[in-house]
């Protein structure tokens, strides 16, 4: 261990591991959401396209997991802030950019965790790969995912100091990306003002740069991967001057 | 002066539209052990803040250890170590964990790091607890290793502000007679606030008393007792600074972390 980014990095995921009960909560939602959509719409749907309901449902379950997980690693900075040990690490003599992304890294690991859980769960309902040589891809996308939402939400939580509002407020902000996206029913049918909506969503790029590489479901590889790219881009410089500005 | 390792001039520090420093200028020379007191919301902790690179100025130049805490902040940061006034442990870890991550955050030399960390800890006493989460720990073990944990690194002055509150008599005991060789051992200068006259009386050898973002005076408690023509330090205190009692609204931070504490 030689670095800020590493020690960052290995505190988040140690603390996570420690926290069984953690864990244990994260992961129920998107259990029941898949078990509601798969088994609930799953049967009425018709398969259109070719594919099954689980096929196309999956990856966005997986889209959701990490997006809450993710962006609830927020949630560590305000404890961080409330309890003291922000200003220890803000002391420290080591550059903001590696305080900000080894604590985004370290969320990211976290919730590849559950986004990889979920996978094999979903595996038990007969979710197939497209191919297993997408694997590799499959979890590099997840992790990218992870960390753009990591970096969002550490991003706001600088902005809070209260552990109560930051919650409701990130709800606030992480129900309409799932709902106005395709995560878990196509948004063909929404009538047009939705769908630009939709379109100006980070996280329906996400879902559908999941899509592609676990389903083979076409989409637009290379425009998902630079609005991905682009934002980790933006919300890291963000985040790191929001860091040079917190003043604990 | 070549001497001195902390060095402050004409500092102001505005919060909105409020001052809460108001143009305070000291240094504080190589091996000494200054105190810095005043009633509450004087701008000590402001003060402090700025010194150790957490808040920044509005106006004026802060100097530690030759370095300017804007301009060479990373500089800065390694020249210190800090005990805040409320604990900045990391309660899910143990003292240990907590010690290692800051000995790798402050470039402690791998081969160094375990070494140190046990050695540091026996001297606080807390060898035998050391894999022990800190959660589990009392006010004073945690100002402990927190003590420990400010002089991992080897630094050239330690900020304490307000060390001891909170603390049973043994422990401020033993904090003192530690920090006092610490200081004539090593040579690390000491800066600390407290409300506790008595303390400061007799601990520092140099003393500053601050009241609504000024100085009023500098110098040994000798001298302040003489300027003042006080028997003991806390009268000249109360003969500078007045007897009303103050108010000082706590961030909800602060409020938060002495309800865990």
């Amino acid at each position: 261990m030689n670095s800020a980014l590493v020690v960052m990095w290995h505190r988040q995921v140690k603390e996570y591991l420690r926290n069984k009960q953690r864990l244990f909560v994260s992961l129920v939602q998107p259990i029941l959401f898949l078990i509601a959509f798969g088994y609930g719409l799953g049967s009425s749907f018709s398969s259109s396209d070719g594919v099954g309901y689980i096929q196309y449902l999956l990856p966005g379950i997986i889209g959701m997991t990490l997006l809450m997980s993710s962006t609830m690693s927020g949630m560590s900075l305000i404890w961080d802030k409330k309890f003291g040990f922000l200003k220890e690490t803000l002391v420290a003599p080591v550059s903001r950019t590696q305080l900000l992304f080894g604590r985004c890294l370290g969320g990211a690991t976290t919730s590849l965790f559950q986004g990889i859980l979920i996978l094999f769960l979903g595996y038990f309902l007969g979710f197939r790969l497209n191919s297993w040589t997408m694997l590799p891809f499959v979890l590099v996308v997840m992790f990218v995912i992870s960390l753009l939402f990591s970096l969002l939400g550490t991003l706001l939580a600088t902005k809070f100091d209260d552990m109560h509002s930051f919650p409701s407020v990130m709800n606030l902000l992480m129900m309409p990306m799932m709902f106005l996206s395709s995560a878990f029913f196509s948004v063909e049918n929404y009538p047009v003002v939705l769908q630009w909506i939709v379109k100006l969503n980070p996280f329906d790029y996400c879902v559908q740069l999941l899509r592609y590489t676990m389903s083979g479901i076409e989409a637009n590889f290379f425009l998902d991967i630079f609005v991905i790219g682009f934002l980790i881009f933006l919300f890291g410089l963000l985040g790191t001057l929001a860091f040079k500005r917190i003043q604990a | 002066m070549m001497n001195n390792v902390i060095e402050v001039e004409n500092l102001v520090k505005k919060f909105h539209d409020f001052e809460a420093v108001k143009g305070v200028s000291f240094s504080v020379g190589k091996g000494d052990i200054f105190a810095f007191l005043g009633p509450n919301g004087a701008g000590k902790s402001t003060s402090i803040k700025i010194m150790t690179t957490v808040l920044s100025p509005t106006e004026g130049k802060v100097k530690i250890n030759h370095f300017d805490v804007v301009r060479e902040e990373n500089n800065v940061r390694s020249s210190i170590g800090v005990i805040f006034q409320d604990s900045t442990l990391d309660e899910d870890l143990t003292a240990y964990e907590n010690l290692y991550y800051h000995s790798v955050l402050y470039k402690v030399p791998k081969e160094k790091r375990k070494k140190n960390i046990d050695e540091l800890l026996s001297y606080v006493g807390l060898l035998e607890r050391k894999n022990d989460f800190i959660r589990n720990f009392s006010g004073g073990m945690k100002r402990r290793v927190e003590i420990a944990r400010g002089l991992l690194h080897d630094p050239k002055v330690l900020f304490l502000d307000e060390p001891t509150i909170g603390l049973d008599v043994q422990t401020r005991a033993f904090l003192w007679d530690y920090l006092k060789k610490v200081n004539k051992e090593k040579g690390i200068t000491i800066f600390f606030t407290t409300h506790n006259m008595d303390e400061a009386e007799k601990i520092a050898n140099q003393v500053a008393i601050i009241d609504n973002g000024k100085i009023l005076m500098i110098g040994t408690p000798k001298e302040i007792k003489t300027n003042t023509n006080a028997k003991i330090l806390e009268e000249a205190f109360l003969k500078l600074t007045g007897y009303d009692i103050r108010v000082e609204n706590a961030d909800p931070n602060d409020k938060m972390r002495r309800f865990r504490r």
